[in-house]
């Protein structure tokens, strides 16, 4: 099978095209660094399977941070048949550097000229037919977002694998580099390599870690690369700068920009975002609003509807079953279990759909960038970096991509700390505890909770990021560089499409992990036999007991909260699952929710809920932590300090609370 | 003529890069970013955090440390 790649700078439209060729639906969204993973996917063409690559953006081969790694590794050493530039036809200069890298190399590039209804907007002249011929690459002009062009990108790539190898002129670096290429060139002759010696030679003149690595057993070139000394830096530079008139000199002819741009919508919209008074105002604003407004639209509209199902569903299964003479045991694992425990779970569907709307409209406008350039002042006075921040929203989601965003930071001691602080963003498998106590207690303020809920985590991540940075990785943070996109309005289509993917995940772990942990701990619940299930006597019930007394001190310390907290770890929702399951199924309505009015009082509810944001992250975050930084240390450094600090935080608050007589 | 750090620069004031100070890997990702000698900058905002600017149609926000390196010529 033949592999296109897709490879272009951040923001360009790769995997937007991405999933225009292979009908997936990976994440979109308007900011740089949205994809940093390599993703694969099948494109049907003519008969024939296409293995599509959709690659992290990167502005050009030299890899500064772990995304960019992924990218270039992929371009060096995946061996595309055929590579698809990706190219922003607003910013067609900068973005033509990588392809000047790829031509370097003689990757066998085509280019998709993208954006080309911003262009046209922008009053952005483009000769594409000149444009293609000065440059000797094909070049398509698309609108990915609208699926145009699509095809006839399609028809060249495929065209594009079958023709022989590809000559581009070769970029003339001045008289004294040329030579040295030249030089290097001769050293190198002999040497088999994957890659052509030209591209060997400027590399190793551009200081790149690998190729001069790769050089290293070969005396002659290192010889010779010594000798350079001092001029070595500057040829590294001149490189850039050659590569840019090269470029000049392409879009001379081809390419006519208005010089003097009146102020952009754009423009006008980021004056008052990122004003120095108004800038983070507004951002807690829109998150106070998306809250206020999830509430509202999820619980009061929505949420009534899937309660009621899962109501009448359990009355009629239990219904059922009682007629049939079920035996009570596997009543109790049918209704109090499956219906009461993992119903207690998809109730929420409604609430976390609409959060997730707001997610995706957050991160689809463009937003995303400006409320990382609002925050950088604070997060910079915390020895943070300030896109640390974007992996924190992200973690609003999951912490999962939370943490998989961090790649996007270039500094090793940056990227820790954002790692390490991401768990603290509630994610929305959260969101249903929280739910749950605040129909329960708060119910008419449930928006105003959850906002504070959320910023708590914001200032807890925020104030262990300062901790981490002047302990564990100390020194400076490394520069604040960030391309700020265009507003752009977020399509409805996929905006719901990317909603629907996070809510089918979310019923998909309910029925796979939070059932598997349901049925466990029902097991258990029926131990010793013969005991009433879901008793203090039974195995469960003992287990719980044995535990409770660590949560003694902060107002909860039942053997019930104690399971829901371990269970927890598994997956989130467990936490809720479990509590509906012990506290009796769902066939009695709203009996969860009274079960915990009397068994928590309203303080030690606020001191549980503080306990479920902070405490141990889940599974799943674990693995990603080990993935991420190879290392079982920081894995297990990950899943103890958020316990003692959610431990901490939830008995100063209930200790605190008791005192002033809460 | 007259040759500015960027961090010096008001609102709307407009000039072309000369030369960046610092280390050779910030002085190649900015120019691999689009901040390379010769490319015209105009700035949208200078008061306090990281500047916005425009770079050949390209906003970017800028640290000010960063800024305090780059030399426009006005
Ligand atoms: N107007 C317009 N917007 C587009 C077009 N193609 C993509 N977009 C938008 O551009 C933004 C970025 O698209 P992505 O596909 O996520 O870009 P990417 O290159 O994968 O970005 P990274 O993964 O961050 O490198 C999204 O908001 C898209 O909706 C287009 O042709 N025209
Ligand atoms: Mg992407």
């Amino acid at each position: 099978m033949n592999t296109i790649a897709l490879v272009g700078n951040p923001n360009s439209g790769k995997t937007t095209l991405f999933n225009a060729l292979t009908g997936s639906n990976q994440h979109v969204g308007n900011w740089p660094g949205v994809t940093v993973e390599k993703k694969e996917g099948q494109l049907k063409f003519n008969g024939n399977i296409y293995n599509i690559v959709d690659l992290p953006g990167t502005y050009s081969l030299g890899a500064y941070s772990e995304d960019e790694v992924v990218a270039r590794d992929f371009i060096i050493k995946g061996n595309p048949d055929v590579v698809i530039n990706v190219v922003d036809a607003t910013n067609i200069e900068r973005n033509l550097y990588l392809t000047t890298q790829l031509m370097e190399m003689g990757t066998k590039v085509i280019i998709a000229l993208n954006m080309m209804d911003e262009a046209k907007s922008k009053n952005i002249d483009i000769d594409i037919e000149k444009l293609s011929q000065n440059l000797g690459i094909p070049v398509i002009p698309t609108i990915a977002a609208k699926k145009k062009g699509i095809d006839s990108l399609i028809q060249k790539a495929v065209e594009f694998i079958n023709e022989d190898i590809y000559n581009y002129d070769p970029i003339s670096y001045g008289e004294n580099i040329d030579k040295e290429i030249h030089d290097i060139r001769i050293l190198l002759k002999g040497s088999s390599r994957e890659y052509p010696n030209n591209w060997i030679a400027i590399k190793a003149l551009e200081g790149d870690k690998e190729v001069l690595n790769k050089l290293k057993s070969n005396e002659l070139v290192n010889q010779h690369l010594i000798s350079l000394a001092d001029k070595a830096s500057e040829y590294e530079l001149e490189i850039v700068d050659r590569r840019y008139n090269f470029i000049g000199n392409i879009i001379h002819s081809s390419v006519n920009r208005p010089t003097e741009s009146r102020e952009t919508l754009t423009d006008k919209i980021d004056k008052i975002v990122t004003n120095k008074y108004l800038g983070i105002p507004i951002f807690a604003i829109i998150m106070f609003v998306s809250f206020q407004l999830t509430f509202v639209i999820g619980s009061d509209l929505l949420g009534g509807y899937v309660e009621g199902w899962i109501e009448n569903l359990g009355g009629w299964l239990s219904g059922i079953l009682l007629t049939l003479n079920t035996p009570d045991w596997l009543l109790s694992f049918l209704i109090d279990g499956v219906v009461g425990g993992v119903g207690a779970v998809v109730v929420f569907v409604p609430l976390i759909a609409v959060l997730y709307f707001f997610l995706g409209i957050l991160e689809d406008t463009g937003y995303m960038a400006r409320a990382a350039y609002v925050m950088d002042g604070l997060m910079r006075a915390l020895g943070l970096h300030g896109k640390t921040f974007i992996s924190m929203i992200v973690g609003f989601g999951c912490n999962v991509p939370g943490i998989m965003s961090t790649r996007t930071l270039e500094n090793k001691k940056d990227r820790m700390i954002a790692l390490l602080i991401n768990p603290f963003m509630s994610c929305g498998a959260r969101f249903p505890i929280y739910l749950v106590f605040i129909s329960a207690f708060f119910a008419d303020n449930g928006g105003i909770v959850l906002f504070l809920i959320y910023g708590l985590g914001i200032i807890v991540a925020l104030v262990m990021g300062k901790i981490f940075s002047k302990t564990l990785f100390k020194g400076e943070s490394s520069h604040f560089i960030m391309e700020l996109p265009p507003y752009r309005l977020p399509s409805f289509r996929s905006v719901i499409r990317d909603m629907w993917d996070k809510v089918w995940d979310f019923l998909q772990r309910a029925g796979t992990i939070i059932f598997i942990v349901v049925t466990l701990l029902w097991i258990l619940s029926i131990f010793p036999l013969g005991v009433e299930p879901y008793s203090q006597e039974s195995l469960l019930g003992k287990i719980g007991t044995i535990i409770a007394p660590i949560f003694a001190p902060a107002g909860f310390g039942t053997w019930q909260a104690s399971v829901s907290l371990f269970a927890g770890i598994a997956a989130k929702e467990a936490v809720v699952a479990v509590l509906g399951m012990v506290y009796g199924g769902a066939s009695e309505g709203r009996e969860l929710i009274s079960a915990i009015q009397q068994a928590f009082t309203p303080l030690a509810a606020i001191s549980f809920l503080v306990m479920t944001l902070l405490y141990t992250p889940c599974a799943a975050v674990l693995a990603t932590v080990k993935k991420e930084t190879n290392s079982i240390g920081w894995t297990v450094f990950m899943a103890v300090y958020p316990f003692i600090i959610g431990w901490v935080g939830a008995v100063f608050v209930y200790q605190v609370g008791s005192i002033l007589g809460l | 003529m007259e040759d500015k750090a960027m961090v010096f620069l008001k609102r709307n004031e407009f000039g072309k890069i000369k030369e960046i100070n610092g280390c050779e890997d910030v002085k190649k990702r900015l120019f691999e970013l689009g901040l390379r000698r010769g490319a015209g900058v105009r700035i949208l905002k200078n008061d306090i955090g990281p500047l916005i600017l425009n770079v050949s149609g390209c906003k970017m926000a800028l640290g000010r440390g960063l800024a305090r390196n780059i030399i426009l010529s006005i």
